[in-house]
């Protein structure tokens, strides 16, 4: 979709500023927030994709004025209350009013170090051969889908050359959608900047990780 | 608080941080909201709070940068090691210990007299989490975002960094679930080093491209 979350190129925000003691976390909710997050995903109602997805999702204004962790909480919540997990009244003051769904178990303390370890790779076998090859010229899509999709808005139509192949990985757009891992080759793909941005960008090349469906050769 | 103790059937004492003063409106209503919201998944039993605990501990005091550190340091004097973190940088990150959540796919990119590389996720938050730990705020934040892709020589400068005109500057956005670690410059005058101590200058702004590992102290920075 073409979401606030898609920044790249964007003008208006200001200057990078660094905090000079930059707290990994800055109020104590935040770090119940993360933490509520990962150990929710862990029960697998939802992937990565669908994670975002919903993160992204969220009222473009709503989105822009919220802290980092707002968000993921916002997206927590939107998650919980689609698949039945919690409801609105509940949520208002923490008790449970509707009995809970029977889920794998939560994650449990001791599993964490190896839940964490292990991560969660999404390279997948996939049949068919590569289209393109490390040299080959290509164009990603001039696309607007109006659901999840990883191809950002700043290089839609430009030209690139292949650089790597990483194999072949779920595809964000299909599984976003619940509608399947649907694994399709994953590329680096250069740009150049000035094919990006025209003249003034300070970059000189651009590198996208882009899934084949997202390329044209040209 | 005592109200959620007795409400808390797991018998697992919460150390909420009472000292906020308030600081804007968001505050304490996220506060309350986040507390409601894990008291009714507590009661669910669709998350374990000693689990929260040690998701919360693991980021905050066990992983961040210094891991990201001690691989580069040993690619800088490992010529070995440093072929095979360019070539296989999940495998080579794995022998260090250092792998799983949002690290699965790793891939290093060498900085050099010529090229710089800089790394940034314009989609969401993207960070080797392994490598680095958990994103600073100005790596999440929207002026990064932005401009990391159009005007990276003026979001470098904004960290005080400025490269000569000729360096070839590769941004890197990570919307895929490969994640990025640069591996910067050895600074001169370390000759003899060991790993430890040149460990002490990899900064973690050098692993992602916004700085330069740190000069010690009367060397020379390489020409």
């Amino acid at each position: 979709m073409n979401g606030v979350h898609d920044m790249g190129g964007m003008h208006g925000f200001g200057p990078v500023v660094a905090e000079s003691d930059e707290p990994r976390f800055h109020q104590q909710w935040e770090r119940r927030a993360f933490a509520l997050t990962l150990g929710m995903g862990a029960l697998g109602q939802w992937n990565l994709d669908q994670s975002r997805s919903a993160r992204e999702s969220l009222p473009a204004a709503q989105y822009l004025a919220s802290s980092y962790y707002r968000i993921w909480f916002d997206g927590l919540i939107r998650l919980m209350l689609e698949r039945r997990l919690v409801t609105p009244e509940e949520l208002a003051d923490g008790r449970m009013r509707s009995a809970p769904l029977l889920l794998a178990r939560a994650l449990a303390a001791d599993a964490v170090p190896a839940a964490l370890a292990r991560g969660g790779s999404t390279q997948r076998p996939q049949a068919g051969k590569a289209r393109f090859a490390v040299g080959d010229r290509v164009r990603a899509l001039n696309i607007n889908p109006p659901t999840h999709t990883r191809l950002p808005r700043y290089c839609r139509g430009k030209p690139g050359t292949i650089v790597r192949l990483h194999g072949a990985h779920v595809f964000p757009d299909s599984n976003a959608l619940g509608a399947g891992e649907n694994p399709q080759w994953l590329y680096s793909v250069r740009f150049e900047a000035g094919d990006v941005w025209g003249p003034g960008t300070t970059a000189s090349t651009v590198f996208v990780d882009c899934w084949e469906p997202y390329l044209e050769a040209r | 608080m005592t109200d959620e103790r007795s409400r808390n059937q797991h018998g697992h004492v919460h150390d909420h941080d009472h000292g906020h003063a308030g600081a804007g409106s968001e505050l304490p209503e996220m506060e309350l909201r986040v507390r409601a919201l894990e008291s009714l998944l507590l009661e669910k039993g669709y998350v374990d709070p000693k689990a929260l605990d040690t998701l919360i501990e693991t980021y905050e005091t066990k992983v961040g940068p210094h891991n990201g550190a001690r691989v580069v340091a040993k690619a800088w004097v490992d010529l070995q090691y440093r072929k095979w973190l360019l070539e296989d940088a999940t495998a080579a990150i794995a022998s260090l210990g250092y792998t799983g959540r949002q690290g699965e796919h790793m891939v290093a990119l060498e900085n050099t007299e010529r090229v710089h590389n800089m790394v940034v996720c314009t989609l969401c938050s993207c960070y080797p989490w392994p490598v680095l730990g958990l994103p600073p705020v100005w790596y999440k934040s929207a002026p990064y975002r932005s401009r990391a892709v159009i005007d990276p020589r003026g979001v470098l400068a904004e960290f005080g960094v400025t490269l000569p005109g000729h360096v070839e500057l590769r941004v890197w956005d990570s919307t895929a679930e490969i994640r990025y670690l640069v591996l910067p410059m050895r600074p001169g005058g370390t000759d003899g080093w060991s790993e430890d101590r040149l460990a002490g200058l990899v900064t973690r702004n050098s692993m992602i491209g916004t700085g330069l590992a740190e000069v010690p102290q009367g060397a020379q920075v390489r020409s």
